[in-house]
């Protein structure tokens, strides 16, 4: 956990009282709605279908039990009792009225939680792995980086209006679990040979209109040289990025009109000005940041206690425990995966109450610590192994140990028209559906890893380029169709999903992604074939012939 | 549209001239970056003294050679939402040097300020009346920065450290 100080806490609390001022200023009439929209939107305020929509950064992934406390307070006081995570460590409150933000944002400041930056044309919220800290493997704590972007990217005073959004993720482990590359920079942490931390940087990914996978435009850059590296890429793009229309104002456009070699060339100009200026950190810097990020005292305890040996006896535990439960750095411990997948639920979404218990029991079971995944899935990161079977039945009961962690039912969806003004179709009730269809945890479980991903419109915010297959909701005459795609990944082999063929209307999809899944089943080469790795094989060909022999 | 500079609404000394009005032989004038251009020798070195408004899509590489003669360089924000002039001043002022007056115009509003002064704008043609008098309470809004800027504002990181060393010291 990274503990904010006082300076931390004066700039929040700074930026409470600035936007108190500019909600006052529009409820006076003094600012007109096209002058606030901005201002709003840096404070993560949308105007949604229904209401103002309220989005609440949680950097890096990392909650403390308080935190989350804070979250269920504001759900049920300033909101109806419930609040959805998104795709980028974020939470989300549907039905927040403006008079009453600022107080929602004081109750968040007290426990160093903000809404800064995270809609706008700035640089958003700074993702990491959920797993940052615990995962086996790890180079090293990706958050120690993570916060220092945050500090640096944070009311930022030239690049606070970007041509457009701009978000960054950063890895440290082999298998990407941040996306990275589907980010407008993306960093993957690593130690070159003489043992220095450093990153590739990967600039230009990133889904929308137009998905592009992020390229490499530089193989290693100095840990010393993070923030005047990063600075260079976002003056470049401040200044070249296209502001005459907003489809192709992403530097994802930018970097894919000039080529990455031009554009790096740009890049490395500019940092070459400006390596050595107060943007170098020396590690003092490093080590003050990393100071502040406190660990576990983990106990020495057995691999295989004698309750795991006792609880493997029963087969709803194992199911749980098989999907949900994954190895920790420290052994005798775990890292544990809250599904908010239930069956015939909205995806990513959490009631107040569910925040408290999970709060309490992070408290009792993992050091007060809670983390959130782009999954929009919560964990659990320093489960000691002996816990899990208490734990399970604590989670079970509140309703978040479905076990369908990474299972075709994990799906990934927007808010889509129930809620969002931009969507052009539905996506919870098509997860829902979905959710039903395949409730069966046998079928599921034989199913294996089959990453399920819906967009309720081309803004992609539920990542169905990147699903193995991807559902894009869009409207034909006034109807709700969606087009799927196979084949996509957000992971260190991310590809974009190829479209299978024409659109097929709302009462259909469940069919489709139905057919799609036995004629996987039928084509897998052996059992322990993923669903991706036989579309990889075979390409779209057998599964399109599957989905439209009968349509 | 009033004129902020030195915290204070002020009189604008300068004098705006239209590219097809002749120059006046005195007086302290502001043109355009394309007539200024045209001949930039004899204007940069105009007794009275010459100010240009530089475009936002225009490398500021151009005006380096002449901006130790310049009463002023004006940056244009044509909405508040493009943010391009936030990184010329910056080079302007960090990279070449310029000391001059350095001023922000086209929509410039309130929630600006810190910004701008922040990026070393140091004079605002403020759009809203309201906004310039309301100047030098906005800019005392934040005591807390976290990026280094030619403005000399302390950065927290560096605050921290200084904390350190001092504790360090005292020990």
């Amino acid at each position: 956990m990274y503990a904010y100080d006082e300076l931390d806490r004066t700039l929040i609390n700074e930026r409470v009282t600035e936007f108190r001022d500019q909600v006052k200023r529009r409820l006076s009439g003094e600012l007109t709605e096209d002058e606030f929209k901005m201002l709003r939107l840096q404070n993560g305020v949308y105007l949604q279908l229904h209401a103002y929509m309220f989005r609440v950064a949680i950097p890096y992934g990392t909650l403390s039990s308080k935190q989350l406390r804070a979250l269920a307070h504001v759900a049920r006081r300033y909101d109806r009792g419930y609040g959805h995570f998104t795709t980028r460590q974020n939470i989300q409150f549907n039905w927040i009225k403006l008079a009453e933000l600022p107080d929602a944002l004081a109750d968040l400041a007290e426990v160093g939680i903000h809404a800064m930056q995270t809609s706008g044309n700035n640089t958003r919220n700074v993702t990491s792995d959920q797993w940052a800290g615990v995962a086996p493997g790890e180079v090293e704590d990706p958050r120690i980086w993570s916060e220092l972007l945050r500090q640096y990217t944070t009311l930022h005073p030239e690049f606070s209006f970007l041509p457009r959004k701009f978000k960054f993720a950063i890895t440290a482990s082999d298998h990407d679990r941040a996306a990275i590359k589907v980010h407008d920079i993306g960093l993957r942490l690593y130690k070159n040979e003489a043992g220095e931390t450093g990153f590739e940087v990967l600039v230009g990914g990133g889904l929308g209109r137009t998905p592009f996978i992020g390229k490499t435009i530089k193989p290693f850059v100095h840990g010393h040289d993070l923030l005047s590296y990063v600075e260079a890429i976002l003056r470049v793009y401040n200044q070249y990025g296209r502001r005459d229309n907003i489809y192709k104002a992403r530097i994802k456009i930018l970097v894919h009109e000039l080529g990455i070699e031009k554009f790096a060339k740009e890049v490395e100009e500019e940092w070459l000005q400006m390596r050595d200026s107060a943007l170098a950190i020396d590690d003092s810097v490093i080590e003050d940041i990393r100071s502040r990020f406190s660990y576990p005292a983990y106990e020495k305890l057995p691999h295989m206690p004698e309750e795991l040996k006792k609880a493997a006896h029963d087969p709803h535990f194992e199911a749980w425990r098989k999907n949900s439960v994954a190895p920790h750095k420290v052994p005798g411990y775990s890292i544990v995966t809250l599904s908010l997948k239930p069956v015939g639920g909205p995806p990513g979404d959490a009631t107040a109450d569910q925040m408290d218990a999970i709060a309490d029991l992070a408290d009792k079971y993992s050091f007060g610590e809670i983390r959130v995944g782009h999954e929009q899935n919560l964990a659990l990161p320093h489960v000691a192994r002996r816990d899990l079977p208490v734990l399970w039945k604590a989670l079970d009961k509140i309703g978040v140990a479905t076990p369908n962690v990474n299972l075709v039912s994990d799906i990934i969806a927007c808010p889509g028209l129930d809620y969002c003004s931009l969507a052009n179709a539905r996506s919870i009730p098509i997860a829902q559906e979905l959710t039903r269809r395949f409730a069966n945890h046998e079928t599921a479980n034989m199913i294996g890893r089959l990453h399920v991903n819906i967009s309720g419109c081309i803004n992609a915010c539920g990542h169905h380029h990147v699903g193995h297959i991807g559902i894009l909701g869009v409207e034909k005459n006034g109807e709700e169709f969606y087009q799927i795609t196979i084949g996509g990944r957000a992971d260190e082999k991310a590809e974009v999903g190829t479209l299978i063929g024409p659109a097929v209307p709302y009462g259909e999809v469940a069919d489709v992604v139905e057919d799609i899944v036995e004629a996987y089943l039928a084509l897998r080469a052996r059992p322990d074939e993923l669903f991706i790795d036989t579309v990889k094989r075979l390409g779209v060909e057998p599964f399109k012939e599957r989905v439209y022999a009968t349509r | 549209m009033p004129l902020v500079k030195g915290g204070k609404i002020t009189t604008d000394p300068l004098i705006l001239v239209a590219d097809e009005a002749d120059i006046p032989g005195e007086g302290a004038i502001l043109i355009s970056a394309a007539r200024f251009l045209g001949d930039a020798e004899a204007l940069s070195l105009r007794a009275g003294r010459t100010a240009v408004i530089w475009p936002n899509n225009r490398d500021v590489d151009d005006l380096v050679p002449y901006l130790g003669r310049l009463a002023a360089v004006a940056l244009v924000f044509p909405t508040f939402r493009d943010g391009r002039a936030y990184s010329q001043a910056r080079l302007l002022r960090e990279r070449h040097g310029f000391k001059g007056e350095l001023r922000a115009t086209g929509q410039v509003l309130r929630d600006q300020f810190v910004f701008m002064l922040r990026a070393g704008f140091d004079a605002f043609e403020v759009k809203k009346q309201s906004d310039a008098e309301a100047f030098a309470a906005t800019v005392k809004r934040y005591s807390v920065f976290y990026q280094p800027t030619g403005d000399g504002r302390i950065t927290a990181l560096h605050r921290r450290m200084q904390l350190r060393h001092s504790e360090s010291a005292g020990q």
